[in-house]
Formats: structure tokens, sequence, C-alpha cells
């Protein structure tokens, strides 16, 4: 399926969650820290909340808990 | 509102949660699953189809659904993705398992480094990793099952540094002869693994952009690579069972020889009653199953079980202790506090967690302590209590 990593298309296996589109669309980073740090997925389970990122319009959304849709619109802190 | 009434309710759809579902399920009961994850299995077996009984039983499964509150007795406040709603329950077991422990040093918090369960839980998300440069490192028998897996899908594993000593290892290994599947386990293993240099004695000690600088015995030096997978060992998770005042002990949430907590009709299974592997958390969820199900004495041949895998879990711990070195890794300008990037030069001020929070906002984000209380309570030696509903960062429709 595809979905957009800021407004990019990336192909994604069914089944694949956000966090790994954002990987697969070579984005450096998923989200800033308060201080301005680049920051990606450390727990991978839901726990950490660094994979945070914009899915559909909805802020600080779950990347690695949250899994893609067809046409989803997915955005990192840039 | 409106809340939906089941006898058996459990919380964590991994191995002891399952296990309890199919007990109390089996006993007649109405049993509803609630997990955080979008498919059952837990973290081990992530993205289970549910098992053929829990069709023909009685079994409610919301997926994706966490826990916010307890807003009065025998009744759990979820949402989900786009609703909330409440489910009450005559027992309650507790299975919310365990997280990794991430020990900070200068570089953790660079997008390159993950955890180690975090990075193979990634990967089984759909995460590249064929043909990538990984170096793993920190402690424990989840360090070689990731090897194992990474190395299986692509990966280049470059190096394992486990930061416990050979001998400790050895002795380990000796008494694992007790346990004859456990041997088998690790010989697979290690065969599977053949080619990876396993460093034991061995320790991050820094990282920067696309590399790792390891430490062993007198020599430091650095590898390249595209992914640095570091955790050091399992802590339960415990928030919930704290929100719902289960008395906790040193390893996890206290249960009696029906793995009862303090609470009346709350029980808990698995690593949150103290770290243990999985067949000591399905012997455990079987035995909650029954318990919570009003039929204890059906659990023999569990307890039996329990009792073996307690035995060869606490030779794990001691196995994998971790060193006194550890604490020295994070210098003063090292975050500890990944949401409100407080270094640790900030706590030295302070004696004891609560205080922190409240000068420094230190466990105050969105992951409400879940990863820099682990470092603390190692760090710093403090006891990092936090239960406070929301349990997890709620919708504000979602609270009542």
């Amino acid at each position: 399926m595809t979905v957009t990593v800021n407004g990019r298309p990336v192909e994604v296996a069914d089944g694949a969650m956000v966090s790994a589109a954002v990987a697969i669309a070579g984005a450096p980073f998923f989200r800033r820290s308060v201080t301005g740090e680049p920051r990606a997925p450390l727990c991978g389970m839901g726990i950490c909340f660094e994979c945070r990122v914009t899915v559909n319009g909805r802020l600080h959304v779950r990347g690695c808990q949250t899994p893609c849709e067809p046409g989803m619109e997915i955005r990192t802190d840039e | 509102m409106n809340s939906r009434p089941f006898d058996v309710l459990i919380v964590g759809a991994g191995p002891a949660g399952l296990a309890a579902a199919r007990r109390a399920g089996e006993c007649g009961k109405t049993v509803a699953i609630i997990d955080d994850n979008p498919a059952p299995g837990g973290q081990i077996w992530r993205s289970l189809e549910l098992p053929v009984w829990s069709r023909q039983s009685r079994v409610t499964h919301f997926a994706g659904t966490r826990v916010v509150a307890a807003p009065r007795p025998n009744c759990l406040a979820v949402e989900t993705a786009d609703d909330a709603f409440d489910l009450s329950w005559r027992s309650l077991v507790l299975a919310t398992g365990a997280r990794e422990r991430f020990l900070p040093f200068p570089g953790w918090t660079l997008p390159h480094v993950t955890g180690a369960g975090g990075l193979q839980a990634l990967a089984k998300s759909g995460l590249p990793v064929a043909g990538k440069r990984v170096v793993i490192a920190g402690s424990g028998p989840l360090l070689l099952a990731v090897a194992k897996y990474l190395k299986d899908h692509g990966a280049r594993v470059s190096a394992i540094a486990e930061q416990a000593d050979l001998s400790s290892l050895r002795r380990f290994a000796v008494g694992l002869a007790a346990h004859p599947g456990k041997l088998m386990q690790a010989v697979g293993l290690r065969a599977g693994l053949r080619g990876i240099p396993y460093l034991t004695g061995c320790w991050p000690v820094g990282a920067e952009i696309g590399t790792v600088t390891l430490r062993r015995g007198a020599k430091t030096w650095t590898e390249a690579c595209d992914y640095l997978a570091c955790g050091f060992g399992l802590i339960p998770n415990l928030e919930l069972a704290a929100l719902l005042g289960c008395r906790l002990g040193d390893a996890g949430v206290e249960v009696d020889n029906d793995q009862r907590t303090s609470e009346p009709g709350i029980f808990a299974a698995g690593e949150i009653t103290g770290i243990g592997g999985l067949e000591l958390s399905l012997a455990e969820g079987e035995i909650a199953g029954y318990a919570a199900a009003g039929k204890p004495e059906a659990a023999g041949r569990s307890r039996r079980a329990r009792a073996s895998a307690r035995r060869f879990a606490a030779g794990m711990d001691r196995a994998f202790a971790l060193r006194a070195e550890l604490k020295s890794i994070a210098d003063d300008a090292t975050l500890i506090c990944r949401c409100e990037d407080v270094p640790l030069g900030r706590l030295r001020h302070y004696s004891a967690w609560r205080e922190a929070k409240l000068h420094t906002r230190c466990g105050m984000g969105a992951c409400q302590g879940r990863v820099c209380g682990g470092a603390a309570s190692f760090l710093l030696g403090w006891k990092v209590e936090s239960a406070r509903p929301p349990v997890f960062p709620a919708r504000v429709g979602s609270l009542k």
C-alpha cells in the first residue's frame, strides 16, 4: 500500500506500522525534543513516546503503535 | 457512562494474560482482554492470531486499547484511537508485562540508538534491517535473541556487547544443566549466532552519529553502525498496579500463592511480579486465570512449573546483575529525561525522585517517567513511584 511521509509517497507492506513508513521514507528523525534535539523511536513498544508523529492531521500519534492504512498522511517534525 | 461487565477482565495480551484468559474462559467465565498494541501476543509473540480456544470460549479482545484510570471500584476507564468507555469486572488480572531498562550514556538520545528489544520490535513492525550494520549492547539473554532475529532478517550484526563478566555467565551456564529445555535453547542460539563476536564484560560509553564507542577492560574503541540497539535487562510495568493500590515489593507486584495481590479481586501474573521469562509468565497466568475464576485448586501442574521457573529466574538475575561501573557512563551533560531534556547534572542537586520532579520536570513528560525512572533508580538509587491518572497520556474527552 502507499502512504505519504512529509508529502512524499512511500510503499509499505501490509501490516507495517507508521514507524516503518517513516524509516523507509528516509526521514532523518521523527520529532524534535523540547530543546530541539532530533529523536527517533527508542522502545518500539509504545512506552517512550519518541516515535510521535502527525497522522492525518492528528498530533502526537505513536508511530510504532499505529498500523499504516492506504493513503495515510504522515508528517514528522522538520 | 455505561460500562460493559465481565467476570474476569485481563490487562495485557502477552503470554501471562492469554494464559489467564484461556483458563478463566475454560471455567465458564465471561472474559475480556485489553491491550495497548494493535494485535495480541505481547512483545514476545507480537502480532499473534488469537488462538482457536479464544473463539471457542467467551473471550473478548480489546486491541489498541489503553487503560486511562480506575474511576470507581471494580471498573477501568479505557480509550482507543477514537473512543472511550468503561469496563467493569468481578476479578481483574494485571499482566502488563515489562519494558527494557535503558541506561543513559553520552549520545544515547541520537536517532540511531534504539532499545535492543526495541529494534527487534521495530523490525517486526516493518522497519527494514537487511544490510544494516548493527551493534547490540547492554545485558541479558534478550541481546542474543535480538541478534539472532536481526541476523536472520539480513542485518550485519558486528558485535554483541554484554556487560556481565564471562565468569558469572559460566556459573549460570553450569546451572542450566538443571533446566534441559533452556540448555538446548541456549545452545541453539549460540549456533545461530556463529560469526558474531559475543563480548562479555563490555559496554557502551558513548555514541556519535553513526557510531558507538565500546569499552572492555582497558580497551576503548569505536565501531561504525547504522543502529546501536541497547537494553540493560527488563523492568516491570507497575504503573497500573500502583494506581490500583497493589502492594509492591523489590521485584514487582507482591502476590500470594494464587497470584492474588494485596487488593481484593485483583490478581497479577507474568513479568510484573518480577522478571522471569516466558515459562514463568505462562505458569503464573494459568494460576491467575484459574484463581480469578474461583478455581485455584485446578492449577496444580502450573504451580510446579512456576516453582521451577522461579529458580531459573533467580539464577538469571544473579548472572546478569548490572555492574557498578555502568553508573558512571553518563556525565553531567547526559540527558536522563528524554521527554523534558533534563541532564544528570541537574538531578544531582536533589535527593529523591519527587523532589527532582518538582524542580526539574524530570519524569513529567509524555512517557511519565517510564524511561528515566528505570535509569534514575539504578543511577541514583531513587525509589521511583508514579501512579496517578491518567496512566497514559489521554485525550481530554476520555477523562470524566
